[in-house]
């Protein structure tokens, strides 16, 4: 079983974006998720160009802060959606969403491909979980994470298995933590 | 970090996810996550479930140009970044990058007890609370959600203790005394979504006048 066989297309296109400064593999991520990305935000209220504005900073950040995406602990969906609603929020309201700090980096990370394709078959079973819920089950969670309800209208347990995923990417940052050790780099 | 006990409550840490969180708030979230692996993991878990939303979400057709227009841009230089500041003694790294790396201005409400104001607007506020030791937080209630995450020392209050990295989260129906323990002063980062009201006459009369 080789490393490529098994995880995602999407994971493959950010690595090689990642650590080859790929541009044909990011011509693809921009395939796939420039549509998605422009759809959310106009769902949003914003104007189409608006949101290809916003689209066009989300992409180019995948691009420029790509050292910062971590396999083992976010699929590349699960990253650029981050990046996406911290830019969207920028743009709507015009101050600086406050965000955690990031864990340290290592410069050259030694990824493992298990944990890489424990965490992508987690969320392939999220998604499938996803696309089984009732259909205005499913409108809710959509609603809920394209930032439509308040903290207060979300309550409901989506039921969704999210506990499994928070425990992968737990795992993800204890090995970063002694990654980070063994080399003397925290 | 790992007596941690109370933790940020799952819809907020949702919410922060999905951008729908105010500023107060969501200052108070990034805070306790920078303290706390276990609320990472649970905000990496939501990212996850967002990121499946939009890989399922329907796709829009783009200008015929935007794609080239980006390709072309790959190669051009970033725009320079703002700074960024970590973590700075008992200040986690949000908080540093609202106060810009600059020393906290404190300023006195009495008693003993100080405050800064890190941000206001509409929706929210967030503050920094400075709690002699044995002191008790005057008796407040507020009208909606309060975020209180302990920063050094710790107090108590009705609903039980919270030390470094905890996080008390209080709604509407609420009224608690926190009394800081004795040690250090306890330093809070506290977040509310409406002008805290004090039961007290006289602090009450004093709210405009300290803007609390």
């Amino acid at each position: 079983m080789t490393r490529d066989a098994e995880i995602t297309e999407q994971t493959r296109w950010m690595l090689a974006v990642r650590d080859q400064r790929d541009r044909a593999a990011f011509a693809r991520l921009f395939d796939h998720f420039a549509p998605r990305l422009k759809g959310v935000a106009i769902r949003s209220g914003m104007a189409p160009a608006q949101a290809e504005d916003v689209v066009q900073e989300v992409m180019l950040t995948v691009w420029r802060k790509a050292q910062l995406f971590d396999p083992e602990r976010a699929q590349v969906s699960a990253w650029i959606y981050q990046i996406s609603r911290n830019r969207q929020i920028d743009v709507i309201r015009k101050e600086r969403r406050p965000v955690p700090e990031e864990l340290k980096q290592p410069d050259a990370p030694q990824e493992d491909a298990a944990q890489m394709v424990a965490l992508d078959q987690e969320v392939q079973k999220l998604r499938a979980a996803l696309s089984s819920l009732k259909p205005a089950q499913r409108d809710i969670v959509e609603k809920a994470y394209l930032g439509e309800l308040s903290h207060s209208e979300i309550h409901a347990q989506t039921g969704l298995p999210l506990g499994t995923i928070k425990s992968r990417i737990r795992l993800g940052m204890e090995k970063l933590r002694q990654d980070l050790k063994a080399r003397g780099l925290s | 970090m790992t007596d941690i006990t109370h933790h940020i409550p799952d819809r907020l840490l949702a919410a922060y996810a999905a951008g729908h969180l105010e500023h107060g708030f969501a200052m108070v979230v990034a805070a306790h996550v920078s303290m706390c692996d276990s609320c990472r993991a649970q905000l990496g878990a939501h990212e996850a479930l967002g990121g499946a939303v939009l890989d399922g979400s329907a796709a829009e057709g783009l200008s015929e140009d935007l794609k080239l227009r980006v390709l072309d841009m790959l190669d051009a230089p970033a725009p320079p970044e703002p700074p960024r500041f970590s973590r700075s003694g008992i200040y986690p790294g949000p908080v540093m990058q609202t106060l810009s790396g600059r020393p906290v201005k404190w300023s006195a409400l009495g008693m003993g007890v100080r405050q800064s104001i890190l941000h206001r607007d509409r929706q929210s506020s967030v503050r920094l609370l400075y709690i002699p030791p044995g002191m008790a937080v005057p008796d407040h209630g507020h009208n909606g959600l309060e975020l209180t995450l302990v920063l050094q020392g710790a107090f108590h209050d009705e609903t039980g203790r919270f030390g470094i990295g905890d996080v008390e989260c209080a709604d509407d129906d609420l009224e608690h005394t926190p009394i800081a323990e004795e040690g250090d002063p306890c330093i809070c980062l506290a977040a509310t979504d409406a002008a805290l009201r004090f039961s007290a006459v006289v602090p009450r009369l004093l709210q405009p006048l300290f803007r609390i």
